[in-house]
């Protein structure tokens, strides 16, 4: 039976600092978790130095979060660990919602063919974290401190220290830029003292996680007032290697040292599973809350995953919002750091990520308020949505058992550049880039994905009008600071495919309204900075400028 | 302020539907008077669909109504 804690020991290593040498660290993670194992890989991939340190001496106990959407598996791709979480993962695209034990409504989140990636994968989370720390451990620039725990920090004018705990003694980490990665009881937050309001739910869920053998679907399962436990909502969803996913919804005056004691645990899950044997692996009773941080920056200092923001389940909001922090935040202080970029860049982490954050505490506040009605007449519109579900296709689009986690759009960025043509179809300006088959002149007919071409580095994807002096604007494009990688998509009757990508399922140029000349200029973090109906180099670099904060 | 809801007479048939509305509950509970409500709400609304016009109403109906000193009395 694959339990957490069996799965990765790392062992305590002393650092110069113990020696009592001084060293000054460009970069400083502190905490190991997916965000911060994230968050150093990419950093990493960009040629940043960075030390990583946790307290802990293993990957996460219990599985946690467990549901990683599209935009986290093609932030993997780009960091090297997508294939492995999908091939180890189950993927899965559709839900099922009952009321009682009638299905009234199900849905698929992938809606049209040819994407590289599911909506979602179910994977532990302490086999993500297993997959990355491998990842992070290849990469030179990568250095971990396990068992170095974090105490205190101290703000000075051009560095942070920290204070760390480690078995071999205490001793001061100096770094020019920390990210604070250590979840929702953040010691770096409560050093500092800054504040973390947002709204506690009045309700209690039971999470388990048990092996069994059995044959249900990869299909997340949500009940309302189901049939074998007492009239709240239940969750069922499968994860890696037979262990399946249950949430119980127990009510807010529920017990929680006594609601996680086996003697309970087992005969409600009896109930649910009836005669299937299974182990339990894991159990946990947790409060919804939505919390975040007023700023996420704070000088030298980044908040980033459940350190800054908090929500509540059922939406997978919580793991792949914090992914989509790293992700925004790490090219910019790469380039900062390089000298590539103003500081002014840092501050759109804030502009972009709390939106986005925003978005997320909505979403999971609307499901909470859906699946806890915290009102007697909140019940009964929840119970007359139900009802009609099962007849009425309206109503089915209301039932809210959980609005899953899609990536945000930074559509009112400072770092983009609006569009001055009008664009049928494709992701606008602050939108990450959208996935397409595509093939090489050299073999026509083997799909490759797009966003696999696109790299950690800014790009211009150009759609080949048989006219533009590519040759040209691809050496331009290369002496700008930083670089631009040009990527010429051409149809399958082009004269010159040289160096292009074949549109040869004629999927890209669909969606990205891609007619002839038009080009789309596409941050490290593949969002769109602006397009453009004609490859013009004076607007191309214009737009380079802003989206790195240089007007 | 003129707005997209339209609160002149608009039903063909007054009295008849007045009859029919209160009918619909006979033999009803509180309970269950309060779900037939709250579906036909949803109903109507989808129907509707535009949404000034649910704001308008839903703005309409709350008018004049006063939370009380103590909401859970």
């Amino acid at each position: 039976m694959p339990n957490a804690p069996d799965l990765a020991l790392f062992a305590f290593a002393p650092c110069p600092e113990l020696a009592g040498e001084v060293r000054r660290h460009t970069v400083a993670i502190v905490g190991a978790g997916p965000v911060g194992l994230t968050a150093a890989v990419d950093l990493a991939l960009h040629g940043v130095s960075v030390v990583v340190i946790d307290g802990k001496s293993n990957v996460s106990e219990g599985s946690r979060a467990i549901c990683w959407a599209k935009r986290s598996l093609e932030i993997c791709d780009r960091l090297g660990t997508g294939q492995q979480l999908v091939d180890q993962g189950v993927t899965w695209n559709e839900g099922e919602v009952f009321h009682g034990d009638e299905l009234i409504y199900s849905f698929n989140l992938l809606p049209e063919p040819d994407h590289h990636r599911p909506a979602f994968i179910n994977l532990q989370q302490y086999y993500f974290e297993q997959r990355m720390i491998e990842r992070a451990t290849a990469l030179p620039q990568i250095e971990m401190r396990w068992q170095h725990q974090a105490s205190d920090v101290s703000v000075f004018d051009d560095h942070i220290e920290v204070a760390v705990e480690t078995p071999a003694g205490i001793y001061t980490l100096e770094c020019d830029w920390l990210l604070a990665c250590d979840g929702v009881h953040s010691t770096i937050r409560s050093s500092l003292g800054l504040d973390f309001s947002g709204r506690v739910f009045q309700d209690r869920f039971l999470i388990s996680d048990i092996h069994m053998e059995a044959d249900f679907p990869a299909v997340r399962r949500f009940w309302f007032d189901p049939t074998f436990f007492d009239g709240q909502s239940t969750l069922l969803h499968k994860q890696a290697e037979g262990v399946w996913r249950i949430d119980m919804q127990l009510g807010w005056e529920a017990d929680p040292e006594e609601e996680q004691k086996p003697e309970r645990v087992v005969p409600r899950l009896r109930r649910m599973l009836g005669d299937i044997e299974f182990d339990i692996v894991w159990t946990s009773v947790y409060t919804f809350t939505c919390r975040r941080m007023e700023r996420f920056s704070h000088g030298r200092i980044f908040f980033l995953g459940d350190s800054a923001h908090v929500v509540s389940p059922f939406g997978a909001r919580g793991g792949n919002g914090g992914l989509q922090d790293a992700d925004n935040l790490a090219w910019k202080l790469a380039l900062v750091t390089k000298g590539d970029a103003p500081e002014a860049l840092l501050d759109s982490y804030d502009s972009e990520r709390i939106p986005a954050t925003d978005e997320n505490i909505l979403n999971s506040t609307r499901s909470t308020d859906f699946m806890t009605p915290k009102s007697r007449v909140s019940r009964v519109y929840r119970d007359a949505v139900l009802n009609l579900a099962r007849s009425h296709e309206f109503a089915r689009r209301l039932v809210n058992s959980g609005r899953l986690s899609i990536p945000a759009i930074y559509s009112d960025s400072p770092l983009n550049t609006g569009d001055t043509e009008p664009f049928e179809q494709g992701p606008p300006p602050g939108a990450p880039a959208v996935d397409a088959p595509v093939a090489s002149p050299q073999a026509p007919d083997e799909r490759r994905w797009l966003l696999d071409q696109l790299g950690t580095v800014f790009a211009l994807l150009a759609f080949d009008d048989g006219e533009m002096d590519w040759p040209r604007l691809q050496t331009a494009l290369a002496q700008c600071q930083p670089a631009v990688r040009l990527l010429r998509i051409c149809p399958p009757d082009a004269a010159d495919t040289e160096g292009a990508l074949i549109d040869r399922w004629d999927i890209a140029a669909f969606r990205y309204d891609g007619a002839p000349g038009t080009c789309y200029l596409m941050r490290p973090d593949q969002h769109i900075v602006g397009r453009w109906r004609k490859c013009l180099l004076p607007e191309i670099e214009d737009a380079l400028n802003r989206a790195l904060a240089r007007h | 302020m003129p707005g997209k809801l339209r609160t002149e007479l608009g039903l063909a048939s007054p009295d008849d539907f007045y009859e029919s509305l209160i009918g619909a509950h006979e033999g009803l509970s509180d309970g269950q008077s309060e779900l037939l409500n709250a579906k036909l709400v949803l109903l109507l609304a989808n129907h509707i669909g535009d949404n000034v016009v649910l704001t308008e109403a839903l703005a309409a109906a709350r008018a004049g109504i006063e939370p009380d000193q103590n909401p859970s009395a």
